[in-house]
This record gives C-alpha cells, sequence and structure tokens, in this order.
C-alpha cells in the first residue's frame, strides 16, 4: 500500500497542511476511492490525525470512501433540470437500480451519484456515465438505457 | 509579441495591426474551421463533428485549419461550426452532427451556401461578405447584449496567446506593470464603479485598496470559481472559452494588490475548463506574463490552481480560504474581512470570475467608459445563463438597465410552450422571483432591492403553469440543508426545520391528513417566525440566503402555496402526492394488478369485479396508473 502511495507522496515534498485535499484527490482519481488504510497512511505522512482527514474529507461531496460501479451514473439536478423533470428521473433511477443517491448496487454494477449543473440545460435532464452523456431523458427511455447498460456488462463477462 | 505588449503607440502603426490581424487570425492564408467545443458543445456531439471534420479535409487533401473552441453563447445551435475563407466574412453554422460535416464542407469551400442552419455572418471591415447571409450580430439573440465580458468567447483559440494578445490581449496588463502604480490601479477601479458580481455586489476598488494598504510581507489573491449556484454555468462558459482574459485580470489585479501570489480556485468537475487554463498558464508563463520579475518590473506574480472538491457553501470567501488550506469549508465571522486577514491570517482579496472579467476592459479603456454603461448606480454589463421554456437559451450578457421583459421578449424570444409566463427564477443565493407584476423592473441593484429581490448570480430560469413554485421552493430548501455547513444552529437546524414543514405541504402523510387546515396554517406562520430568525442569526450568506425562497413564495405565490395547504391541491401537477387517483367503474375489469401493486393496501375489491381506492390510505406514488392495463385509473 505505502509503495503505491509513494509516487503521489514525492509531489508533496514539503508535507503541508494545505497539500492534504490535492493529495487526497490525486489519491482518488488513481485508486478509485479513499479506503481506510490509504488515509492511515497519509496520515503518518503528512503528520495529521486519522480523525481530522476523516473530517475534512467526508465535509466534501467529491470524495468516496467505497468503491463506484462499473457504471457510475451521475444524474444532473440543477435548477433547469428540476424544472425540467431531474426528480422524476431520480426516483425512477433508484427504484431500477434499487441504489439511493451515494450508493453502490451490491453487484458493483452500478452506482449513483446527484450532481449539479452540468452545464446542459437546454438537453435537460440528462445523465453522465462514464464520461458519455445521455441527454433528453424521459421516465420511459431511462428503463431502455439500463437494460442496455446491464446488456453491455453480460456480454463484457461473456467475451 | 512582447515589443508589441509593451510599445504605447502599437495602434497608430499600420503595419504592426496589419501583421497583428494575421494572428488574430482575422486574416487568414487558408480556409479556418472553428468547432464550439464548450462543455455543452461536447455534450451536443462537438467531439465527432471534429473528427470527422479532420477526415473529410484529410480524404479530400484541403489544408485548412481546425480549431477547437469556445462557447459563443446561443446553447441550442451546439455543435456550433464556423468556417472562414480567405477574404470572406466568418460564416457561422448550427446543429452540425457529424453527419452534416460532409454536405456542409462540400458546399462552403467551393463558395457555396449549404443549405444547413445557418446563425449568420460576422461582420468584417476587412472581408467580402456573403450575399443574403444576416449579421449574426442582428440576430435577435444577439442583437440586445453588450458583449464585453463574452467579446472572445466562441471566436478564438482559447489556448493561443498569440491570438489573444494580438486582439488586444494582455496589453492592459503590459500598461499597468510598465507604466502605472498599483494605488492608481486601485483608484481607477474605485472610479469606475465596478461592483462584484457573485452575488455581494462589494465595491471592487475599495476591497484591493483595503489589501493593498494593509501590512504584510506576504499577501495573496484568491479568484472565486466555486460556481455552484445549480442554475448558472456563465463562470464555467467563460474560462474555457477564454482563459487568458482571466489570468490577465488575476496579473492585474495581483499587481494592483501587492499580492505575489494568486490562487484560482475552481471546481474539479470543471474538466475543460481546467484543462484550457492550465495550457493558457504554460503560454502566459512563457511569455513572462506571470513569474519573476515581469517585465523588468520587479514584479513577481505566481498563479496557482487549486481544485475544489465540491461544497456550495466554498462560494464564501472565509470558507473558501479554509479550504485552500486544507481545513473543512466553514465560514469564519467577519470581521476580520480576508482583505485584512485572509489566507493563512495573510491580506487576501477574493474576487469572482464575472467580476475579474470586466478588469481587461476597464484598464484598457478607462473608468469613464465603464461609467458610461448601466445605470446611475449599476455599472456595466451582467452574464445571465437563461435556460427554462424559453425559445432561446444560453450565457448572455445585458447591460445594466435593460428591463427583464426585454431580455425574455427580444433575447429570449418569448416562451416557447404555448403557456403564459409564471416566472423567472433567480439565483439560488438571491432566492428571488420575477413575476408578470415585476417584469418591467430593469436589471439594476437599486431597482430589486426596491423590489424587495435582489439579483443573485445571474441564473435566470423561466418558468410557466406546468413548474409548480412550492415544489421549487422545496428544490432550493433541500439544496441549503444539504449544503450547510453544520456551524451554527440558525442555519443547521434551521434549514432542516424549514424543510419539513414545506415538506409536509407537498405531501400527504400515509395515514391521512389527520391534521386540520388550522393547524397546517399554524405551520405556515412557524415558518415566518424561523425564517426571520435564521435571516438575522446566521453566520453567513449561506444560512442568511436560505429562508428567501420560501419566503419569496409566500410574497408573490400565496394562492398557490394555500391550494396545497388548505384544499391539497397542486394545479401544476408536479407534487406527486398530491394527486387524487380514482378507479373508473365503467373500465375496471377487476384483474388485480393494481391490488397487487399497492404498497400500501389502499385498493380493496374482489377478482372481476370493479376495485376501489381508498383515497385515505393513497399516498400518490402512481403504481397503480402505471401497472393498469385498461386506463381506467385516472389521476385529478
Amino acid at each position: 500500500m505505502k509503495q503505491d502511495l509513494e509516487p503521489i507522496f514525492l509531489k508533496f515534498p514539503n508535507r503541508l497542511r494545505e497539500d492534504l485535499i490535492p493529495m487526497l484527490q490525486m489519491i482518488q482519481d488513481k485508486f478509485g476511492y479513499l479506503s481506510k488504510d490509504i488515509i492511515r497512511e497519509v496520515g503518518f505522512y503528512l503528520d495529521i490525525s486519522v480523525n481530522k482527514i476523516y473530517g475534512v474529507a467526508t465535509f466534501y461531496d467529491n470524495f468516496r470512501f467505497g468503491p463506484v460501479g462499473r457504471y457510475h451514473i451521475r444524474l444532473c439536478h440543477g435548477t433547469a433540470c428540476h424544472v425540467a423533470g431531474a426528480s422524476t428521473l431520480l426516483q425512477e433511477l433508484e427504484m431500477q437500480l434499487r441504489i439511493g443517491s451515494g450508493e453502490t448496487d451490491k453487484d458493483g454494477l452500478f452506482s449513483l451519484e446527484v450532481v449539479s449543473c452540468i452545464g446542459a440545460c437546454g438537453l435537460a435532464p440528462l445523465i453522465e456515465v462514464n464520461q458519455e452523456y445521455f441527454t433528453n431523458l424521459s421516465h420511459e427511455n431511462i428503463k431502455n438505457l439500463i437494460s442496455q447498460f446491464r446488456e453491455k456488462d453480460r456480454l463484457s463477462y461473456e467475451s | 509579441m512582447n515589443r508589441v505588449l509593451l510599445d504605447p503607440d502599437r495602434e497608430s502603426s499600420v503595419a504592426v495591426m496589419k501583421r497583428l490581424s494575421y494572428f488574430s487570425k482575422e486574416r487568414i492564408h487558408k480556409p479556418y474551421i472553428y468547432i464550439g467545443s464548450g462543455t455543452c458543445g461536447v455534450i451536443a456531439g462537438a467531439a465527432a463533428t471534429h473528427d470527422a471534420v479532420r477526415q473529410y479535409l484529410a480524404e479530400h487533401s484541403i489544408d485548412a485549419e481546425v480549431v477547437r473552441g469556445g462557447c459563443m453563447g446561443l446553447c441550442q445551435a451546439e455543435p456550433v461550426v464556423d468556417v472562414q475563407l480567405p477574404g470572406k466574412a466568418r460564416l457561422s453554422f448550427a446543429n452540425i452532427t457529424e453527419e452534416k460535416v460532409s454536405q456542409l464542407l462540400d458546399d462552403v469551400l467551393n463558395h457555396q451556401i449549404p443549405e444547413v442552419e445557418i446563425i449568420g455572418q460576422y461582420d468584417s471591415k476587412l472581408h467580402q461578405l456573403w450575399d443574403k447571409i444576416p449579421l449574426v450580430g442582428s440576430h435577435p439573440f444577439f442583437a440586445r447584449q453588450d458583449k464585453v465580458l463574452l467579446e472572445h468567447c466562441g471566436l478564438i483559440d482559447p489556448v493561443s496567446v498569440e491570438e489573444y494578445i494580438a486582439r488586444g490581449g494582455y496589453w492592459a496588463f503590459a500598461d499597468t506593470i510598465s507604466r502605472h502604480t498599483p494605488i492608481q490601479v486601485c483608484k481607477l477601479l474605485e472610479e469606475s464603479g465596478l461592483a462584484g458580481r457573485g452575488g455581494g455586489a462589494f465595491p471592487v476598488g475599495k476591497k484591493w485598496r483595503i489589501t493593498l494598504e494593509a501590512v504584510s510581507e506576504q499577501k495573496y489573491f484568491v479568484c472565486n470559481a466555486v460556481e455552484s449556484d445549480p442554475g448558472s454555468y456563465m463562470n464555467r462558459v467563460i474560462i474555457e472559452s477564454n482563459p487568458h482574459r482571466l489570468i490577465e485580470a488575476l496579473l492585474i489585479s495581483a499587481y494592483a494588490t501587492g499580492a505575489s501570489k494568486v490562487f484560482i480556485f475552481i471546481r474539479k468537475e470543471f474538466r475543460l475548463a481546467i484543462e484550457r487554463l492550465k495550457a493558457a498558464l504554460e503560454g502566459a508563463y512563457e511569455y513572462g506574463l506571470a513569474g519573476h520579475h515581469i517585465f523588468d518590473s520587479g514584479a513577481n506574480i505566481d498563479i496557482v490552481i487549486k481544485e475544489g472538491a465540491r461544497a456550495f457553501v466554498c462560494g464564501e470567501e472565509t470558507a473558501l480560504n479554509n479550504s485552500i488550506e486544507g481545513k473543512r469549508a466553514m465560514p469564519a465571522s467577519k470581521p476580520p474581512f480576508p482583505a485584512e486577514k485572509g489566507l493563512w491570517d495573510r491580506p487576501t482579496s477574493v474576487n469572482n470570475v464575472e467580476t475579474l472579467f470586466n478588469i481587461p476592459s476597464i484598464v484598457r479603456y478607462g473608468a469613464g467608459w465603464y461609467q458610461d454603461k448601466g445605470t446611475k448606480n449599476s455599472k456595466g454589463t451582467k452574464l445571465f445563463t437563461l435556460s427554462g421554456k424559453t425559445r432561446y437559451y444560453g450565457t448572455i450578457e445585458v447591460p445594466m438597465g435593460l428591463t427583464f421583459r426585454e431580455i425574455i421578449d427580444q433575447i429570449a424570444g418569448g416562451l416557447n410552450t404555448g403557456e403564459p409566463f409564471k416566472a423567472i427564477v433567480l439565483g439560488i443565493n438571491s432566492g428571488s422571483y420575477i413575476t408578470p407584476d415585476t417584469i418591467d423592473t430593469p436589471v439594476d441593484f437599486d431597482a430589486l432591492r426596491n423590489i424587495g429581490s435582489s439579483l443573485g448570480s445571474g441564473a435566470f430560469v423561466v418558468v410557466d403553469a406546468t413548474t409548480c413554485m412550492v415544489d421549487m421552493a422545496k428544490f432550493f430548501t433541500a439544496f441549503f440543508q444539504k449544503e450547510s455547513c453544520g456551524k451554527c444552529i440558525p442555519c443547521r437546524e434551521g434549514t432542516a426545520r424549514m424543510l419539513e414543514i414545506i415538506d409536509r405541504v407537498t405531501r400527504r402523510p400515509p395515514g391521512g391528513d389527520s391534521l386540520k387546515p388550522l393547524e397546517r396554517f399554524k405551520g405556515v406562520m412557524q415558518l415566518k417566525g424561523l425564517a426571520t430568525v435564521i435571516k438575522d442569526t446566521s453566520l453567513c450568506q449561506l444560512g442568511k440566503s436560505s429562508p428567501n425562497a420560501i419566503l419569496n413564495i409566500l410574497k408573490h405565490f400565496k394562492p398557490e402555496f394555500d391550494m396545497h395547504i388548505f384544499e391539497r391541491k397542486c394545479e401544476a401537477n408536479v407534487c406527486r402526492d398530491l394527486r387524487v387517483f380514482s378507479i373508473d367503474v365503467s373500465q375496471c375489469t377487476g384483474c388485480t394488478a393494481c391490488y397487487k401493486k399497492c404498497p400500501v393496501d389502499a385498493i380493496i375489491g374482489s377478482p372481476r369485479s370493479p376495485h376501489f381506492i381508498i383515497e385515505e390510505k393513497c399516498i400518490g406514488c402512481g403504481n397503480c396508473y402505471e401497472v393498469c392495463k385498461f386506463n381506467a385509473v385516472t389521476i385529478t
């Protein structure tokens, strides 16, 4: 674990308090989420207690403490999207995926995150899945989209 | 290029200006194809368009320059593709997805106008205009705008230093650092009357002077690029489309306040904006515009990007500074203000991106020029992000003083749904609404204060009768409740209580409405008292603004609110839980599908005889409606 984190630690030779958030961001970009072990190592390196690090990391929405699904769905819930029906879409997604916002399903297939303002207000409501965008969604076509993802995942396992 | 920057008489030399026009791409040697590739463009398919263009040029062995650019503001036209042929005016085309690329280029590269949607041509004294093509400037979306901050957005290669300099960029900074003192710059900003655009409207020159005059061996400058209002995205758009302008503004600001280190605090999700900003910074450093001993002036200015980990409260300057320091983004009480005692207790001026974008023009054209724009007490222009139920939408820049009616009717082209106009929902930090009664109010800080509203960040969502305003207030309150940092009780507990009350108004509790209307009314009275306490006693602006959404609903949309409370009805049909479901006995076949689906056993009936929904038990989930194959379930 410590060896994997070395390349990132080396980028912060001064071990300052202000390095904490950029370091956690770099670690999450590489490993996908912040595990207990990782936080412990960061604590040793920066000389900050683990509970303080958790205090900072849990404050911000971007940090995750568990893995995301193979299809990580980000639903936009800005004001324009809300007016276009994003809250209905969210309810539908939660029902279809059987998880709430901020959770990953037990198969590790889907995870759901609600964000505000992706910036495509005219194409609302929309979702971003693994950096691909799906726009002008509705209560009906979202069901098809989820089935397509399930199918794609099943095929990728069989090949 | 540096010689051009440092030459105060550059504009009087015809030879210099002619050479610059090649760098600014006003004069070109070969066809120039520009693909609008801001985030909205990419979402609409601009990446595929770009690949298709490159492929076309390769297949036909055509030598042309292809640039991935920024956003011209008309979001529904994305992907936008501009084509400029040597000697002819630049043409702008809308909705050019990858399959339209061949048709577009086949015609236009042969000097024919293609049969695709055309926005217009850009006016130019240097080039021959095309026949019968309208000017982009006369398009209704652009005609009433005053593009100062948006001047180059959608026209230039965002990352190119040369192109930016050739179009007048960094001239203001070069003049400032070689011919003016910091106090002179602060005075200029004070005279101009520029006020902050993030929502606070604090005079910029005054803030800078406080930092400049504070005694400290180290000073900082912070750019607030947090922009977390769920309805606004203009800061992201302008950074993606013209990052050099931000850099220039920051260099001038740092010089004026005596800061040697600048932090651009930007949301990590703005991936494209960060990418372009990093590339632009590299270019600026290469040119010696930032770094050490800039232009032999002795000034050192270092610019660093810090990526935010997402919290709405980071938009508050003291919380932002705490986040940069590596702590939880919790606000601190003011005074002391960050301008005197900010980052690591050093003097730190914090300004919003839109505010900063005004700086280069003010420095270049003077305080008088800026004072001529706008109204008596609100100078300059304002950016809005138009969205909702209008014909045209996107990022716009209007002169202060234009009325909201003019924005909707003339710039946005009116509503496109056939329903009448209901309200404009302004930024979440103002929680204000513009209604048919106040639609003739001009965009002006004082005028808005007079009607008990405020401008906010610039979000501008137009809604009609299909939007429930009570639901909108609930959405805003829920947002504040989630984003509350938790430090002070009025906000932490207050937002939770307000949310509970308004949630009850939009829901029918299981077990039926045991509360009589008078009880619900008492809840609303409590709401008003609660809101006053929260406004008066919250530590920061987040808490203080949190009751606005609800208070303004009570002010402007009382009948709608009352209908939710007393008649338990949502006319816009948005509050799902207030819908009344019933079964039409003439259609029901007694298939029992609905009975099986009902999660609260509110449907009774035996097989093959008509079923019945018990209204008191029904929670309005709609499952029965969805599962019925005989259209027997009706909603009122």
